[in-house]
């Protein structure tokens, strides 16, 4: 088959997202570094592997996709049968799926708006708006409760194994335990030991070392 | 034992899985939620969704919710009968498939829903609809629209040739959006329109639109 090829950017939660599937499944790789600071990713060639504009997007062959989920679904379900299975089938994969999905449309939008305004706005010198950070704040608390009260009956999210529906999970989630927003997840026992599981899986590690090697 | 569907008729997110359901010809039981009277939000409705929200799809055992899982489920399941939504003989195609399934919650869902929100369900709660979220997302809208519209010119829906669950996934907001003074964005774009009355146009959304009564039609 041929080679894949990410191009993506180490801080990019995206990104990251891919890669840690990348190395969950053994794969090999070529990562392209785009440079966003001179806006590569808004342009040719760039945009023809992804007309939104944004990171990350993988190559193999002919073969074109982005959207970060999209991604880590193809390479958990259909390519390689090396390292870790990350999905399941029939009815299992239907509870990973709800799970996915959760992440997706109950954790991301939040986690997303906390981490912009915590973790990134800082960053590029513009003020965090204490308003949006209570209001966000406030609905990741609602969120965490029901993870809490899921994970005190299932070893992880989409049942007992680690599958995309935790991974999904790790990006934002290591940006958010640098934040004020580390005291909702340390809070919530079920919440906290899961975090701890799968921050300490070597091929987050993995993802994790590419960033300082920047 | 049939599968049941529990949710609303006008529901968007019911109506995404009902469409699915009735695309892969599966037999179902509908099972009606009383969202005013808040049955989603008490204990019951609560362990078939922790986020009390509809639909929630049982079968047998199995409770599942959010839209987007219960009909990747279905078609899975049911990959074998029906209409070929995710064309799972094909790995190249299946993929696309999936970046068209993400394209539309990541980027579409999140302009429209806002938008469909301040038409349909703000005055249902006594409150006027607010023209800065219309103008904003109307916006955004507008920009994912855009790159809708180089798609629709080089393939006839968004994953290739064929409909696909990618497609299915849009027909619920943007029916309501259709119904709206923002059904510009749609009617300004020539290809995006054609594509909108190519998909909705299809009987298993026919069946399920007829239902989709939020507008007092």
């Amino acid at each position: 088959m041929a080679a894949i090829k990410v191009h993506g950017h180490v801080i990019s939660t995206a990104t990251q997202r891919v890669l840690a599937t990348l190395y969950e499944r053994e794969l090999e790789f070529e990562f392209v570094a785009v440079n966003m600071g001179a806006g590569e990713h808004k342009k040719e060639p760039f945009i023809s592997l992804n007309p939104f504009g944004q990171l990350p997007a993988l190559e193999q062959g002919d073969l074109k996709l982005f959207e970060s989920r999209a991604i880590t679904q193809y390479i958990a379900h259909w390519y390689g049968d090396k390292g870790t299975k990350l999905v399941a089938t029939g009815p299992k994969m239907a509870t990973v799926s709800v799970w996915m999905e959760v992440e997706a449309h109950q954790f991301d939008p939040v986690a997303s708006k906390l981490n912009w305004e915590l973790t990134f706005k800082p960053m590029f010198g513009l003020t965090t708006d204490a308003a949006v950070v209570e209001e966000n704040e406030a609905k990741l608390v609602k969120v965490l409760d029901i993870y809490e009260a899921r994970l005190s009956r299932s070893k992880y999210l989409g049942g007992d194994d680690f599958t995309l529906a935790d991974l999904h999970h790790l990006p934002n989630t290591a940006c958010l335990l640098r934040t004020q927003c580390k005291k909702l997840f340390d809070e919530r026992p079920h919440v906290s030991a899961w975090v701890a599981d799968i921050m300490a899986r070597p091929a987050w590690s993995k993802v994790i070392a590419m960033q300082t090697k920047q | 034992m049939a599968l049941k569907l529990y949710g609303t008729s006008v529901s968007a997110s019911t109506s995404r899985a009902m469409t699915c359901l009735y695309e892969k010809g599966v037999e179902f039981e509908f099972v009606s939620v009383n969202l005013f009277a808040g049955e989603h939000k008490q204990p019951p409705f609560l362990a078939k969704n922790p986020f009390g929200q509809i639909p929630v799809l049982e079968d047998g055992d199995l409770t599942l919710f959010e839209s987007r899982a219960i009909t990747a489920y279905v078609a899975e399941k049911f990959k074998e009968t029906g209409y070929d939504l995710m064309r799972h003989n094909n790995v190249e195609e299946a993929a696309l498939v999936k970046v068209w399934v993400e394209v539309e919650g990541q980027r579409y869902n999140p302009a429209i829903a806002p938008i469909v929100y301040q038409f349909f369900v703000a005055p249902l709660q006594g409150k006027s609809p607010v023209q800065t979220i219309i103008d904003e997302n109307s916006e955004k809208l507008a920009k994912v629209l855009d790159i809708y519209e180089a798609k629709l010119s080089t393939s006839k829906y968004l994953a290739g040739d064929f409909y696909s669950l990618a497609d299915l996934h849009h027909l619920p907001y943007t029916f309501y959006l259709m119904e709206t003074p923002v059904a510009s964005v749609i009617n300004e774009r020539p290809h995006v329109k054609a594509w909108w009355e190519d998909i909705s146009s299809r009987p298993a959304f026919q069946k399920v639109a007829a239902g989709m009564t939020f507008g007092g039609k």
